[in-house]
């Protein structure tokens, strides 16, 4: 483990920035390549779901982490991608066209979305997209002749040129491509000029626009990219799941997202997975112990929402940075080990600077 | 007629909403955070209100003093337990952390065991009871929602412009830092403005209460407070009444005249239209920036 002190600018945009991390995600593609023979069928639909949530965390986390435009009706793009996909693949479309499609869609209902989201700001936004959320969710409960309503949709497997991917493990490997080719898609980004605009806008929109971005364009972009992503995740959900239900993608769902990304870690693009694992694996988890908590506890219905709501106030008060934030620390730990001094990342700032006048 | 009927309920639920948006709107004012919690304490209020009517046997009107009074308490102790340790972040941390503590505040009620899961009535004295004023249906229970909802504007109002504490809550709103080098306690404030919208959402919980039911999951009508305050201007006191009012009436009136289905969304497309066409609300604050 290392901290690189970089030098020149290749540096900073290289992909692997040193031979530890060619060597150990490596070694996590080695294990996902071999997970369906080491994992039970359980838990490799654990892991399929979890590359899916990564994939909808990574749209969400280029909105939210990188470009600091916050949504909380993302359930609403989930959901167009999964109903998509569920729809022409119903008509035959072979998958990669109909997840293309599907994520193309999500990207003009982004484009939709961002287009007056520009004109408003912070909180407003917030509003904005929870509004949109709503209205989405209702969409897809009343338009029966598509969505099939409130009695849910069924999709079939994933099928392309001839293959169909009839075994959980084959589902799994579309699921790694997927995932891996997004992630890839998202780091390339993140290093081009696009995603530096992103990051520019996140930091400071004045200063940002000042030196020469286009605050509007990008704005717009990075709903559509992130909607995009949201879409081809929900698309894998629709096949990963089989049955489509408005309830699915309503506002509860557009909160788990956020939560996820929020856990995970804004900012990073591990955050978007370790969010994904963290929301999959807290309910297995909360299942796993309840049998050990006294009855009137471990039976009660509210169990789980304490849960979420405990660790999510847990995670804003004592780690903001997330999941991905923690590890952070516990290497700089290690790395600075005799001499890392305690509160070396306390927060100092007690006042609210003024957000109205941003 | 009709059309009037409609009116008086899309009002007396406008009222609802505007209270809850009120509340939005009191923590916005003083902490530039927005609360996504106010649902809940709305929930909680009620649920003290009907604690206690049916568990300690108050009479109706030490029943509600005590809800107020004891959601005042606890939202001062939430905000000075919670919030204010994340003073300073960005703004989205809060509304994060409002969530969890709605989903905590949502989940804890639930586990009550043979409470939380039951839907409860209030006994108010003036349950199911109907006037008939020329052919109109006036159900009393709106008209209490109505006439509570003036008081309590009259109230805040005069806080807010008479009295030194609703001015230092003013000066704070507009600049945390500058009012602190002034002399005013911000912190405290900040503990008294969390407490004045959890007793006005106290309010708003035991007044929908007889409309409705007592219910956990009776918080989530506070997403549709969101749209009262943004109508009415986020940073806005009247704005946010006026918001409920607009919002209340477009649901009643979409209910009726429009298919179903329409009536759930046409707050927010409301919204929707409000922030593409004034951004800023109908009494929003037009600030400018100097660069």
């Amino acid at each position: 483990m290392r901290f690189l002190f970089k030098t020149d600018y290749g540096q900073d945009i290289r992909l692997a920035k040193h031979g530890g991390h060619v060597f150990w995600y490596g070694l996590l593609c080695l294990w996902l390549l071999a997970a369906p023979w080491l994992l039970s069928e359980y838990l490799l639909a654990q892991l399929t779901f979890i590359l899916i949530y990564g994939v909808v965390g990574l749209g969400l986390m280029l909105l939210a982490g990188f470009t600091g435009l916050f949504s909380i009706g993302h359930a609403a793009f989930f959901g167009v991608g999964a109903y998509a996909q569920a729809v022409l693949t119903g008509y035959g479309w072979p998958f990669p066209f109909a997840l293309l499609a599907g994520a193309a869609l999500s990207a003009a209902v982004g484009v939709v979305v961002g287009l007056p989201a520009l004109r408003v700001k912070g909180i407003y936004l917030g509003i904005a997209t929870l509004s949109f959320g709503f209205i989405v969710a209702e969409v897809f409960s009343r338009w029966e002749s598509v969505t099939g309503g409130n009695a849910g949709k069924t999709v079939g497997a994933v099928k392309m040129f001839g293959w169909t991917a009839d075994s959980a493990a084959s589902f799994y490997f579309v699921c790694l491509v997927v995932a891996v080719l997004a992630t890839l898609a998202c780091l390339n980004l993140l290093r081009s000029p696009t995603g530096r605009a992103f990051v520019a806008i996140r930091d400071s929109e004045i200063s940002a626009q000042s030196m020469g971005i286009h605050l509007a364009r990008y704005k717009t972009l990075s709903f559509a990219i992130s909607a995009a992503l949201a879409g081809i995740g929900g698309a894998l959900y629709a096949h990963q799941i089989r049955f489509l239900s408005p309830d699915q993608f309503d506002i509860v769902q557009s909160i788990d997202l956020l939560l996820m990304v929020v856990i995970g870690g804004l900012g990073s693009i591990h955050g978007a997975f370790l969010g994904a694992i963290f929301l999959i694996g807290l309910p297995q988890a909360i299942s796993a112990v309840k049998d050990y908590l006294p009855q009137a506890i471990g039976q009660a219905p509210g169990l789980k929402a304490v849960v979420y709501g405990a660790v999510l106030v847990g995670f804003v008060l004592f780690e903001p940075l997330g999941l991905y934030g923690r590890w952070l620390k516990v290497r700089a730990y290690l790395q600075l080990f005799p001499f890392y001094r305690k509160g070396l990342f306390r927060r100092q700032k007690s006042f609210q600077k003024s957000e109205r006048l941003r | 007629m009709q059309f009037l009927q409609l009116v008086i309920t899309g009002v007396a639920q406008g009222c609802i909403y505007g209270l809850i948006a009120l509340g939005f709107v009191l923590v916005y004012k003083a902490t530039e955070t927005v609360s996504f919690a106010q649902g809940e304490l709305m929930m909680l209020g009620a649920f003290f209100g009907l604690a206690a009517m049916t568990l300690l046997g108050l009479p109706f009107w030490l029943s509600v003093l005590a809800a107020v009074a004891g959601m005042a308490l606890f939202g001062i102790v939430l905000e000075a337990l919670v919030i204010r340790p994340i003073l300073g972040q960005p703004a989205f941390s809060i509304v994060m952390l409002t969530i969890g503590i709605g989903y905590v505040a949502r989940g804890l009620v639930t586990m009550l065991p043979g409470i939380g899961t039951e839907t409860h009535t209030l006994p108010v004295p003036y349950k199911d009871q109907v006037w008939n004023a020329g052919g109109l249906v006036l159900a009393v229970e709106q008209m209490v929602v109505i006439a509570a909802t003036a008081v309590l504007c009259v109230l805040l109002f005069a806080v807010f412009r008479y009295s030194k504490v609703g001015i230092a809550m003013q000066a704070a709103s507009q600049n945390q830092l500058a009012a602190y080098y002034m002399g005013i306690p911000v912190k405290r404030l900040n503990g008294l403005a969390w407490g004045l919208a959890s007793g006005v959402a106290a309010v708003a919980g035991l007044l929908l209460a007889p409309i409705t039911f007592v219910h956990a999951n009776m918080g989530f009508i506070g997403l549709k407070a969101f749209p009262a305050a943004v109508v009415g201007g986020f940073g806005s006191l009247p704005g946010a009444i006026v918001g409920g009012l607009v919002i209340g009436l477009v649901e009643s009136l979409a209910g009726f005249y429009l298919p179903e289905g329409f009536k759930d969304v046409a707050p927010y497309v409301v919204v929707l239209v409000m922030l593409w066409v004034m951004p800023n609300g109908l009494f929003g604050e037009k600030l400018r920036k100097k660069v």
